[in-house]
């Protein structure tokens, strides 16, 4: 089986994110890292291998130079190869025109499976897996909190505040994972010294017969019309408990009519 | 005037919240015309003409509920091959947001998600990088298809008497392709919704156990709230995941937010940190959840939660 597993390379969350005068994500300002939701992805497609004891994994990354460095701790918690689909036209692509390119990249490599995060942790929008659904014309089953393979068929399950709901489809399918599917596994040193050795494969856009005017901040399909910093929370009352803690806390209740 | 789409959010007929939000914000654009999909039209019909809708399409089959999503995508896109609209409105619930990506590819359309509001001119407000900015975006390609978090603006009443327009769709091979083979049920709370509750009280890894819950779920019963929990408390087990606040859990935008034992970690704070009044209370005086609070107090949980709970019953008389 191969599978093919989505992994973004984010500005640190600990860090003081921030945008690029182009209005785009500022990935120079702060460190750089494999998103953790991405983690959860890797994790999930590991455990596939190893309990059907076959299958070849392929990560696949789009962004600047600096995104090789996903593709490599990915790698470095196991798995085989990358891809790194990199392009100056690349830069600022909305989540539309960044599955058209991951789609491209995809079918390139023609997967059984394809398994990528809920979500990433700097855009945060959560839709490219369904919008890959819809341009490969394979099956997703989206916001899985656990993934089951077993003879061609991926199962999952879906939890939500009304129920929680058990999904069937054939493979090829994608699926994407929740971080309920279980912490991930942590790079050994064996396993970073291996990931050094593992091929990764450099992608043009040309490559995967993209016209760069399809991409590209340029070709987004919305606009940002204003950007501002959220001023900071005033600093407000903060009292020790001196045993009558919860008095006082219902007195600031009070005066703000929540009583 | 062009019509609006509002996707309907409803459990078997019975309309949520923010559907009369989404109603609100559709008329400033245009004419609200609600989709309903699924069962229990006659439950929705006096809400939806209560909040402004002129049009209700309707789409009843089987399909809708046996499937994952996407064939709640094709009965959408047949209503708007239909009504041509000027925007799509949606929640912004994971399914929601699903509907609507797969929608965007399939219209061609440009897509903005998790808007705090809509303007008249298209405008929605967004806020990033856990809620520290905040962006105003506008779609400027195809129908602009945009999700609204709930808690987006006060709903107007708007009486109207909708025109029922049934719709017949044809269900894509891809779209039935995810079959649903279980549904369990989960217990009802009973407490208010929690995205939607004016009031929310929640419990981290400093509740300390299952147990300690019935602490937090006293309060919020005090004050008619929702109960949250951050990871840590979910993970744990303590607390179901469905009520886990944060990037990986829902966003609250309460008027009140009260955190009882929780640290205040960034993933959290992009969960709740727009809420109008947060109160923590946490031992640790240096927790970070204090650079947020309006109110905060420094000390055991459980001293402070039960006294504030006997002391809101008093009040109330
Ligand atoms: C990709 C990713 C996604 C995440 N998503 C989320 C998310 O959606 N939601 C979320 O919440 N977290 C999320 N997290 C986890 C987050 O980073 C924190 O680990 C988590 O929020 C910590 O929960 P906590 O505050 O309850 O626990 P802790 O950080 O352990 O804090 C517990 C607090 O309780 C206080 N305390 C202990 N005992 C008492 C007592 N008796 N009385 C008063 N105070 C007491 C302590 O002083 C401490 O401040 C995510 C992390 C990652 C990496």
């Amino acid at each position: 089986m191969k599978i093919v597993v989505l992994v973004k390379h984010v500005p640190d969350a600990a860090g003081d994110r921030s945008f690029a005068a182009d209005t785009t994500t500022d990935r120079a300002a702060v460190d750089g890292r494999l998103s953790e939701l991405d983690e959860y992805a890797v994790e999930q497609a590991l455990q596939v291998v190893e309990k059907s004891g076959e299958g070849e994994i392929t990560y696949l990354t789009m962004g600047p130079e600096a995104a090789s460095e996903a593709l490599r701790k990915a790698l470095s918690m196991g798995g085989d190869a990358g891809v790194h689909v990199v392009d100056e036209a690349i830069h600022g692509s909305d989540a539309i025109a960044t599955s058209l390119v991951l789609a491209a990249a995809i079918s390139k490599l023609e997967p059984d499976l394809v398994i990528c995060g809920m979500a990433s942790t700097d855009g945060t929008m959560s839709v490219v897996p369904a919008m890959l659904s819809e341009r490969l014309g394979i099956t997703g089953l989206t916001l899985a909190a656990s993934v089951a393979i077993e003879g061609g068929q991926v199962t999952i399950r879906r939890d939500s505040d009304e129920a929680s709901t058990t999904i069937t489809a054939s493979l090829p399918a994608l699926v994407s994972v929740t971080d309920q599917t279980g912490e991930a596994r942590y790079p050994s040193f064996k396993g970073i010294m291996a990931a050094k050795k593992k091929p990764v494969e450099t992608w043009s856009l040309a490559d995967l017969g993209i016209e760069p005017a399809v991409v590209g901040l340029g070709a987004a399909w919305s606009v940002v019309d204003s950007i501002v910093k959220r001023p900071p929370r005033q600093a407000g009352t903060v009292i020790p408990d001196g045993g009558d803690g919860g008095v006082q806390l219902a007195d600031f209740l009070s005066s703000g009519k929540f009583i | 005037m062009a019509e609006v789409l509002v996707l309907v959010d409803h459990l078997d007929g019975s309309v949520r919240k923010t559907t009369t939000e989404l109603l609100t914000i559709a008329r400033r654009l245009g004419e609200p015309s609600a989709v309903f999909l699924g069962a229990g039209l006659d439950n929705a019909l006096e809400t939806l003409g209560r909040f402004g809708a002129e049009k209700v399409y309707v789409v009843a089959d089987a399909e809708i509920d046996g499937y994952l999503i996407a064939t709640k995508t094709d009965a959408l896109l047949t209503v708007v091959a239909q009504a041509s609209p000027s925007a799509i409105l949606i929640t912004s619930t994971s399914e929601g947001k699903e509907i609507a990506a797969r929608a965007s590819i399939r219209l061609g359309s440009g897509i903005i998600t998790d808007a705090s509001d809509v303007d008249e001119n298209g405008i929605a407000t967004q806020s990033a990088f856990a809620a520290s900015y905040i962006i105003g975006s506008k779609v400027t390609h195809g129908t602009p298809i945009i999700t609204v978090k709930p808690n987006a603006t006060a709903p107007i009443e708007n009486l109207t008497t909708p025109a029922v327009v049934q719709v017949s769709v044809e269900y894509g091979a891809l779209s039935t392709s995810a079959r649903i083979t279980d549904v369990a049920p989960r217990a009802k709370s009973g407490r208010p919704d929690l995205t939607e509750a004016a009031i929310v009280v929640s419990g981290g890894r400093g509740v300390g156990g299952a147990e300690g819950f019935t602490v937090i779920e006293a309060l919020a019963d005090a004050l008619g709230a929702a109960v949250g929990a951050s990871r840590a408390a979910a993970d744990a087990g303590w607390y179901p995941h469905a009520f886990q606040v944060g990037q990986t859990g829902k966003t609250v935008s309460p008027q009140l937010y009260i955190a009882n034992g929780i640290s205040g970690a960034i993933q959290h704070r992009a969960g709740m940190q727009t809420s109008k009044t947060i109160v923590a209370v946490n031992k640790d005086s240096e927790a970070p959840i204090f650079e947020l609070a309006d109110f905060g107090v420094v000390g055991d949980l459980f001293a402070v939660v039960p006294q504030l709970t006997e002391e809101i019953g008093k009040r109330k008389g």
